[in-house]
């Protein structure tokens, strides 16, 4: 049952194929852009809040909601954006989106350019991908040349002026107003929400921010309908997701798997299982801002909400599988490094957080830490996650969090002594 | 004004739905603990110091930068929050250099102040080792990366509020400093040395250069004669550094201060305010009289002087010849004064005590000399005024009354207008008014230039005649201003422009902790001085008329050319030397 019949498929395609202009129209491409324009925009808004798509960079923000609170907006100019600045580590399913099937993903954004007002847009692609955004630029000149972007797309009287933007290497652009501070040209941190991008974005303008995948997805919601959609998932995780598969699997790669299949299923359906003579010792769901799950968890089915009751963070729906000749530290230590390299700086408790996180880290994999430095992980760690500015400093703690909850006796093995070894560090 | 009514700490109480959780605690006695946030600044809420517990919300939010909504559960002081603020400030100072003993903000200081209040008395985390450099590359400021806690309040004035925008934030994570553009040092940027930055920090990150024990080092020299001016502004400001309400006057407490410092004469600024006028006031009028560049702008404020000579050059012909106060007194401190108290001027040393830090960089502009010697020689802050008084355990409040000295002590009302923004204008126009109408001017108050607008104006009749004059304060409106001016609109004749928001009593070197409300509190402190003055307007100081008759003979004489008056620097180029 978990298992995703072809004709189910959103992103209907085998690995290393690419399609261009003419076989995405064979399979019926822009038909659903034409089936939007016919109507008023509000028709499209209503399947796409019926179908509950729900937003694939991590958040999962509804995204019918959304659009309505951009089309809803006073101020008439208005901007799109897709967030392609796919830079969480072990994520790569928005470069398979955009090297393999680019023209869903622009149709998806020409849709919801129309749906929210917006006539002029970017997608702004991260640095280390420049054969996409080389691939990206072709498509959009294509479809100029075929009248399906610019002015007066089909003959209907809408345009869409849509850009491509690189990004300059930094993580933390891939947090929206972070983005879009980057757009403009501004240093790239992120900015106090309220406002959100809905309501003062890009240049200050109602601005729809949305994940590809998310986008990609709507071309299909609007040619099969919401419910079509609904039925795929579960309740509360409608449609299918793209995942991200690596680690010490056999089988590495992207997968599309309906809602509500399980971890267990993902990693021995599409990944072959654990490699000989080799068990799973933890699964780091959601990327470096994910989580550390122990293989008793992975019974939870992939659903946003039975995921978050168990403390799970999809994410971007990235998986990599540690086996049993894996550290769990060290496993840490390198996300921390990851934080430590890309936090922007700006608020305390990321920054100082991390330098002390990292630092304890490190004397633990040198067999110099106390008991004392357990805690003291804890403490950093949970107030980055309680007190942090943006999502990277909030998320920057999760795996070390939950790897001291299910491996704390790695750590507790590590220690060298039981006392507070304070005089050691001042 | 809509109402929310919300519930702190178990508490129900009603208020403007306007309000952030902070200022809403804060409307309701409680003060939650913060650091980046600063009263007349945008809400950065990157401290984390403020964050607070709203039910239904998963993680914790910065009550700065959340605002109250109807039937908002609030915890201030919950486990979790007392639990988070405390890691927030400690992770703050074990990045923080523990050298608060001997720290120019020991008492001042916004985090000491944080720690005391929480009781934190062991720092837990690992220290920085690696130092960064201080630049201490001006004559002026004084950068210690190593205590910045990266607020961001220094980039707001600097950006915002004074757009002059020459710090930033550079680098990222752990390695985020706040500097000069590229990493540059403070002398080779276009820094205006406003100190609008030391305001603002926090901490002692950025602050004035300290020339205290170079006035003691002079008073104790007995070879020395020391003469001390005391700028308009820091007679209602002085009082704050001894706790006292913010627009205390202690004009005269203040003189007898001085006097116990072991100053060997005890003038005021304001006389020269009052020369400044006559010499303004006339040069208007020769402006008027002779075609000259117009609109003229005035030349007090040593902040804006340098912002002019580096980002308009080309408006630099608008700008009247005068020296400010300090350096004409400096000027006849060492001459008119020398020659007749019989001391030579090669041993007297002019001392001033400035609301200002850029007033230090005027001192020592290679031209101010014309004495033939430094004509000023040591500038200190109300600040540094402040400490020292603190170290000679002088009782400020305690301190008998004592007038200035003669001959440069005697001021008008008009001249102490120079503290307020507007107050040079409305002081030339007291001036202008009579020399140039002949009749005595019956309301003394020009009310259009009163008052915290950025840019004010007001059309003045002198005899017949209607002149346009305009006011502005803060660089920000400075630059409006100036684009007003390029743009040809406003067809004004005579310009205020002061550096600092308020004009002087807002300078940069006045004491920490300087808000709008308390600029606004030593604005009117201001005009309550001008207002208790015998004499108000400027050319009836006798001692003015006294300086004229024996020294200078007349405005805009050869002796005023030489002494009183100067030429800028086209800067241009960007670097501050």
């Amino acid at each position: 049952m978990n298992k995703l019949s072809k004709e189910n498929y959103i992103f209907d395609i085998e690995p290393d194929k690419y399609i261009d202009l003419e076989g995405y129209r064979a399979m019926g491409g822009f038909s659903a852009l034409k089936k939007a324009l016919e109507n008023e925009p509000s028709v499209s808004i209503e399947e796409i809040k019926k179908s509950g798509l729900r937003g694939r960079g991590g958040a999962a923000f509804p995204t019918g909601i959304k659009l309505e609170m951009v089309r809803k907006n006073e101020e008439t100019k208005r901007y799109i954006v897709c967030n392609a600045d796919e830079g969480e580590p072990g994520t790569f399913k928005d470069r398979f989106i955009m090297r393999h099937l680019p023209y869903q993903l622009i149709e998806g954004i020409a849709i919801a350019a129309y749906m929210v007002g917006a006539s002029k847009g970017y997608i702004y692609v991260r640095h280390e991908y420049p054969e996409v955004q080389l691939k990206l630029r072709e498509s959009l000149e294509a479809l100029k040349n075929a009248g399906l972007l610019g002015n007066n797309i089909m003959g209907t009287g809408f345009s869409l002026d849509l850009h491509i933007f690189s990004g300059a290497g930094s993580y933390l652009c891939g947090e929206e107003t972070a983005l879009l501070s980057s757009i403009e040209g501004r240093k790239g941190r992120p900015r106090v929400k309220p406002p959100y991008p809905t309501q003062s974005g890009l240049w200050g303008k109602p601005t729809l921010i949305n994940n590809v995948e998310t986008l990609a997805n709507i071309p299909r919601i609007i040619e099969k309908g919401a419910d079509w959609y609904a039925s795929l998932g579960t309740e509360n995780s409608s449609g299918t997701k793209l995942i991200s598969l690596s680690g010490d699997v056999n089988n590495r790669g992207i997968a599309e798997v309906p809602f509500g299949i399980t971890f267990a299923e993902i990693i021995e359906q599409f990944g072959g299982g654990p490699l000989p003579r080799r068990s799973v010792k933890a699964v780091n769901i959601g990327g470096a801002s994910g989580v550390l799950v122990p293989p008793e968890m992975l019974d939870t089915p992939l659903d946003y909400n039975k995921c978050a009751e168990v403390g799970i963070t999809i994410g971007s729906g990235a998986i990599f599988v540690l086996d049993d000749t894996r550290s769990i530290i060290k496993n840490v230590q390198n996300r921390v490094k990851f934080f430590l390299h890309e936090s922007c700086g700006k608020c305390t408790p990321c920054r100082e957080g991390l330098r002390q996180i990292d630092g304890i880290v490190e004397d633990f994999l040198e067999e110099k830490a106390a008991k004392s430095d357990i805690e003291s992980l804890e403490r950093y760690a949970v107030t980055m996650q309680q007190a942090s500015f943006c999502g990277l400093g909030q998320a920057a703690g999760n795996s070390l969090v939950s790897s001291l909850v299910h491996y704390r006796k790695e750590y507790e093995e590590a220690c060298v002594n039981d006392t507070d070894d304070v005089e050691k560090k001042a | 004004m809509q109402t929310v009514q919300i519930n702190l700490n178990g508490r129900d109480v009603v208020v403007n739905e306007d309000l952030s959780i902070l200022e809403a605690a804060k409307a309701n006695g409680i003060r939650i603990p913060s650091l980046c946030n600063h009263t007349d600044q945008d809400v950065k809420a990157n401290c984390r110091v403020c964050v607070v517990e709203v039910e239904g919300v998963r993680n914790l939010v910065a009550s700065c930068s959340t605002k109250v909504a109807e039937g908002m559960k609030i915890r201030t002081d919950s486990p979790r929050v007392r639990s988070a603020v405390r890691t927030v400030v400690e992770l703050i100072l074990a990045d923080h250099p523990q050298e608060c003993l001997t720290c120019i903000r020991n008492g001042t200081c916004e985090l000491q102040e944080l720690s005391q209040r929480l009781g934190i008395s062991n720092v837990r985390g690992r220290k920085r080792h690696d130092k960064l450099p201080i630049d201490d590359s001006t004559n002026v400021l004084v950068r210690d990366p190593n205590k910045c806690i990266k607020c961001g309040r220094c980039v707001e004035a600097c950006n915002n509020i004074q757009q002059v925008g020459i710090l930033f934030t550079h680098y990222r994570s752990t390695d985020v400093q706040i500097t000069p553009e590229y990493g540059k040092s403070l002398s080779e940027v276009a820094c205006v040395l406003c100190g609008q930055c030391v305001l603002a920090c926090p901490v002692g990150a950025i602050y004035e250069k300290d020339n205290t024990a170079e006035v003691w080092d002079v008073i104790g020299d007995p070879k020395k004669h020391v003469v001390v001016q005391v700028a308009p502004a820091v007679r209602v400001s002085i009082a704050e550094e001894f706790g006292m309400p913010p627009g205390s006057i202690s004009t005269l407490k203040m003189f007898s201060a001085l006097r116990m410092l072991g100053f060997d004469r005890v003038f005021d600024t304001n006389f020269s305010a009052d020369l400044t006028i006559m010499e303004e006031g006339n040069e208007l009028l020769h402006r008027i009289q002779n075609g000259g560049v117009l609109p003229m702008i005035t030349s007090c404020s040593p902040g804006w002087i340098k912002y002019i000579e580096h980002y308009y050059p080309e408006m630099l012909p608008h700008v009247s010849s005068c020296k400010s106060p300090q350096q004409m007194f400096g000027a006849v401190a060492k001459t008119y004064y020398a020659e007749k108290s019989g001391v030579p001027a090669e041993d007297i040393c002019v001392v001033s005590i400035m609301p200002c830090t850029a007033k230090k960089y005027e001192a020592a502009r290679p031209e101010m000399n014309d004495s033939g010697f430094q004509d000023v020689d040591i500038v200190l802050t109300t600040r540094e005024f402040g400490r020292m008084i603190k170290q000679a355990g002088i009782e400020f409040d305690d301190l008998p009354d004592s007038e200035p000295d003669s001959p440069l002590g005697k001021s008008t009302g008009a001249a102490a207008l120079f503290g307020a923004t507007g107050g040079v204008m409305e002081a030339a126009l007291r001036t202008v008014y009579e020399v140039v109408t002949g009749e005595t001017l019956e309301k003394m108050e020009f009310e259009d230039v009163r008052g915290f607008e950025g840019i004010k104006s007001a059309s003045v009749n002198l005899a017949g005649q209607n002149v346009n004059v305009a006011v502005s304060h803060g660089l920000s409106n400075a630059k409006q201003m100036m684009e007003m001016i390029k743009s040809g609109e406003g067809d004004y004749t005579f310009i205020e422009v002061m550096c600092c928001p308020g004009g002087c009593i807002g300078g940069g070197g006045q004491p920490y902790g300087t808000t709008t409300d308390i600029r606004k509190k030593r604005i009117e402190s201001i005009y309550e001085v001008d207002r208790n003055m015998p004499i108000r307007k400027s050319h009836e100081n006798p001692e003015i008329k006294e300086i004229y008759e024996y020294f200078l003979i007349a405005p805009l004489g050869e002796k005023s050319h030489k002494l009183l008056h100067t030429k800028y620097t086209d800067r241009k180029n960007l670097t501050a030397k």
